[in-house]
């Protein structure tokens, strides 16, 4: 009805390619105008440091690398987005994944098991912790009415003190090495890598090189995550929840059952994340004080960058892996290379910002448009 | 009618108002003195009422009070601050840059320079942009460290900075003090305040260690961070300006109906909120080595954010919540910490006891239930353990958070049209 022609660019862009492509287009031009705002201002020269990112990133290795680091990142996003998708914020990620880990790593290094039981073993533990803990909030929130965001937050704190005290005083190795760690976790309980079954099609790896087989869980992830949420009852009611707490009570949902279910769901999918390092990285197989931390936190920037879509929370792990690749040897060419921790935060908080924006717009638009047909019918109604 | 009329501030009340806040909190602080006296008489644990563990978590509890008065300016005007954590660590770089450049008092400035930035920046997102406020505090975490951390590497890797210890993750050293102050008589000089603490006489030696503890080496931003939150509670709750700010945090389409910017309030909140913030983070530069280091704040932002809901959005339930943490991790910190923990967990668990006898007495079972097991795991714990891990000192102001929500949920009660976006012309 509008003619087009008057409406501003930024709605013709929306209507032409959807909010979820020009959110993030417009992000991703903000952030590396920022970042060269920021390098210039720190007497630096942009381009040189964009070509110097693009020339690291173009290559097999960092291919890969950010392939598997992805796949972590993935699983934290979905993790997150499905509490997302109710309205639930669930920022604990970190701390489920966090102990989901540190026992499936001491429980998956003592079992003794054949291959095909030991990874499902391991995976289980890890699942069920991170259920567990998830729980904790989710019992606080039905029962007394507390605010997972802030008992998510505590819980964070005193997953990681504890963490660290179990590590130290009963999960740790006892060889005699000052590596607080647990042991490491026998072949059969390890997931295989990609790199044989590419090497006999004809597509040999760099040496030093591994494609994780991590992977695949990831895509499951990805598969179940839209299976469950987009083409099933219970995800219909999760996500009537989420849109309209009222209208889903009124058909029969029960409120109380669902944020229960949803938060032990997203802390499940949480404890996945660690099986990641544990059973795919060969610089990990075990559970330290360096083992990757904080990649709950990651999952929920890229469950907003993702808008909580299945192959939106791909494109934000790979983007945001690659920015951290890309900027990683910045350093010894003479740049900062913290510029891609400010790329990602401009990303993240201008690609909140536009889809905050344009959603308001298209609910502006909608109810214009309502208003205008309700006005069409009454002129044509007969007196 | 104006928002002056409307200001409930008779000289008469507020004096009898303020008597009675006062009269309790003396009270309770004595009350807790009592109590963790008796549990250090029957554990051993000399160290609890010791002055230097008071002075410690005095110094400790600064931070956590300013990031907590920074989330009450912040929470009252409508806007649910998670991003303190960044806000303090852009003010840890901006002081350590700063007091470089200029000495302590410029890095004072420099810290609240830094906070009030990202504070800024939170409002553009959430009351310009209407983004959620948790979304929006969470990428002011992110933005946070990743501007100090580049700041860092941008400032403090020159020539000229490494020539004066500067690196990566460390700025210069910042030269010279702001001062130190001791009451004298009783904490310095004759120093009768330590002569009673060694004593060791049952209560008027612990009251005798917490006094000399809060009154010996005060440090001057100690009482910059003092007059600044007292006169916090003043502003917000006895001037028109402070009936305006919370009013947009209560009912901003009342507040907008009788002519206040309820976007221009949430603003000045949250600028404010970040300024508190940053000096919080300036603050924590003073108390490691005088030096922005990297991931210093570790925390203290969420701390705060806990003081602040565990003191129900009140500024004195601020400072008691701070206070409670900052001694709890000036245990921690404290020589034998190990046997000083197992006497504080004695005392809490008398102190759940008796909480859980009033809850009982006035019909509340749900709370007193819920006290007596903690209180029961308490007992426990003491019971059991020789030694408490650190970890578990760590832990305690979450663990103290979370069984507070839990017991008081139904009671705690945050401004009412906090975390939600208002628009112009909207009814909320």
């Amino acid at each position: 009805m509008a003619d087009t022609t008057e409406r501003p660019l930024l709605d013709r862009l929306a209507s032409k390619f959807g909010p979820n492509i020009v959110a993030p287009v417009i992000a991703a031009v903000v952030a590396i105008a920022v970042s060269s705002l920021t390098l210039l201002a720190g007497g630096y020269n942009p381009v040189r440091a964009f070509t110097e990112i693009g020339k690291v990133l173009w290559s097999v290795e960092s291919l890969i690398l950010i392939l598997n680091r992805g796949a972590w990142y993935y699983v934290a996003g979905v993790a997150v987005a499905v509490g997302f998708k109710m309205g639930l914020f669930n920022i604990g990620a970190d701390g489920q994944y966090r102990l989901g880990a540190l026992f499936a790593a001491y429980f998956g290094a003592k079992a003794d098991l054949p291959p095909v039981l030991h990874v499902p073993y391991i995976v289980l533990i890890a699942v069920l912790v991170g259920g567990m803990w998830a729980a904790i909030p989710g019992v606080l929130k039905v029962t007394r009415g507390v605010n997972e965001v802030i008992s998510t937050i505590m819980l964070n704190f005193v997953a990681t003190g504890i963490s660290a005290w179990l590590l130290g005083n009963y999960f740790r190795r006892e060889d005699g090495t000052l590596l607080t760690a647990t042991k490491v976790i026998p072949i059969s309980g390890r997931l295989p890598n990609f790199n044989r079954i590419l090497s006999s099609i004809g597509l040999g790896l760099p040496k030093g090189s591994v494609l994780q087989g991590y992977i695949v869980i990831a895509i499951l992830v990805g598969i179940g995550y839209y299976i469950l949420l987009f083409r099933s009852r219970f995800g219909f009611e999760l996500r009537v929840s989420g849109e309209n707490p009222a209208a889903a009570k009124a058909s029969g949902v029960n409120p109380k059952r669902m944020v229960l279910t949803t938060i032990i769901l997203s802390g499940a999918i949480a404890g996945l994340i660690g099986i990641g390092p544990l059973l795919s990285d060969p610089t990990h197989y075990k559970y330290s004080d360096q083992f990757p931390f904080t990649l709950g936190f990651t999952g929920l920037s890229l469950a907003l960058l993702g808008r909580n879509h299945p192959v939106g929370i791909a494109f934000a792990a790979i983007i945001w892996h690659a920015i951290e690749r890309g900027t990683q040897p910045l350093t010894t060419k003479g740049f900062p290379q913290e510029i891609g921790k400010i790329l990602q935060g401009a990303f993240l908080l201008t690609a909140v910002i536009v889809f905050e924006v344009m959603q308001r717009r298209s609910q502006r638009e909608a109810v214009r448009d309502a208003a205008v047909k309700s006005s069409v019918q009454v002129e044509a109604a007969p007196a | 009618m104006s928002l002056q009329t409307m200001t409930p501030s008779q000289p008469a009340s507020l004096r009898a108002r303020w008597s009675e806040g006062r009269n309790l909190a003396l009270l309770l602080s004595v009350g807790a003195v009592a109590l963790i006296s008796v549990a250090r008489l029957i554990s051993d644990a000399d160290r609890l009422t010791s002055s230097t563990t008071i002075g410690t978590g005095l110094r400790l509890a600064v931070p956590i009070a300013l990031a907590g008065i920074g989330g009450l300016y912040a929470e009252r005007s409508g806007t649910v601050n998670i991003g303190l954590e960044g806000m303090m660590t852009l003010g840890t770089v901006g002081a350590g840059y700063a007091g470089w450049q200029g000495g302590p008092w410029w890095a004072i400035i420099g810290g609240i320079v830094g906070g009030i930035l990202g504070g800024l920046l939170l409002s553009l997102a959430t009351t310009t942009f209407g983004v959620n406020h948790i979304i929006a505090g969470f990428a002011i975490n992110i933005i946070g460290s990743g501007v100090a951390r580049f700041l860092a590497n941008v400032w403090f890797t020159t020539d000229e900075a490494g020539a004066a210890g500067g690196s990566i993750t460390s700025s210069p050293a910042i030269v010279g003090d702001l001062g130190r102050f001791s009451v004298p008589i009783l904490a310095d000089g004759p120093d009768l305040l330590g002569d009673l603490e060694k004593k060791g006489w049952f209560f008027l030696s612990d009251i005798a260690g917490v006094l000399k503890g809060l009154t010996k080496d005060v440090q001057a931003e100690t009482l910059i961070a003092l007059v600044l939150i007292l006169g916090s509670i003043y502003v917000i709750w006895h001037t028109p300006f402070g009936l305006r700010l919370r009013s947009a945090g209560e009912k901003p389409s009342a507040a907008e109906s009788l002519g206040v910017s309820v976007a221009k309030m949430r603003h000045i909140g949250m600028a404010i909120s970040g300024g508190f913030a940053g000096l919080g983070g300036a603050v924590i530069v003073f108390a490691g080595a005088d030096q922005y280091q990297q991931d210093q704040v570790a925390g203290r932002g969420f701390l705060g954010l806990a003081a602040l809901v565990i003191g129900n959005w009140m500024p004195a339930g601020v400072l008691a919540g701070s206070a409670v943490f900052g001694y709890a991790l000036g245990v921690a910190n404290s020589l034998d910490s190990g046997i000083s923990v197992r006497g504080l967990i004695l005392a809490v668990a008398i102190g759940l006891a008796l909480l859980t006898a009033r809850a009982v007495i006035r019909g509340r079972y749900v709370e007193a239930a819920i006290q007596a097991t903690v209180g029961a795991l308490a007992l426990a714990a003491y019971l059991k353990v020789e030694e408490v891990n650190n970890q578990f000192v760590y832990i305690t102001p979450y663990v103290v958070t979370l069984v507070f929500v839990t017991v008081f949920a139904q009671r705690l009660r945050p401004p009412a049209a906090e975390g939600h976006p208002y628009l112009k012309g909207q009814s909320l």
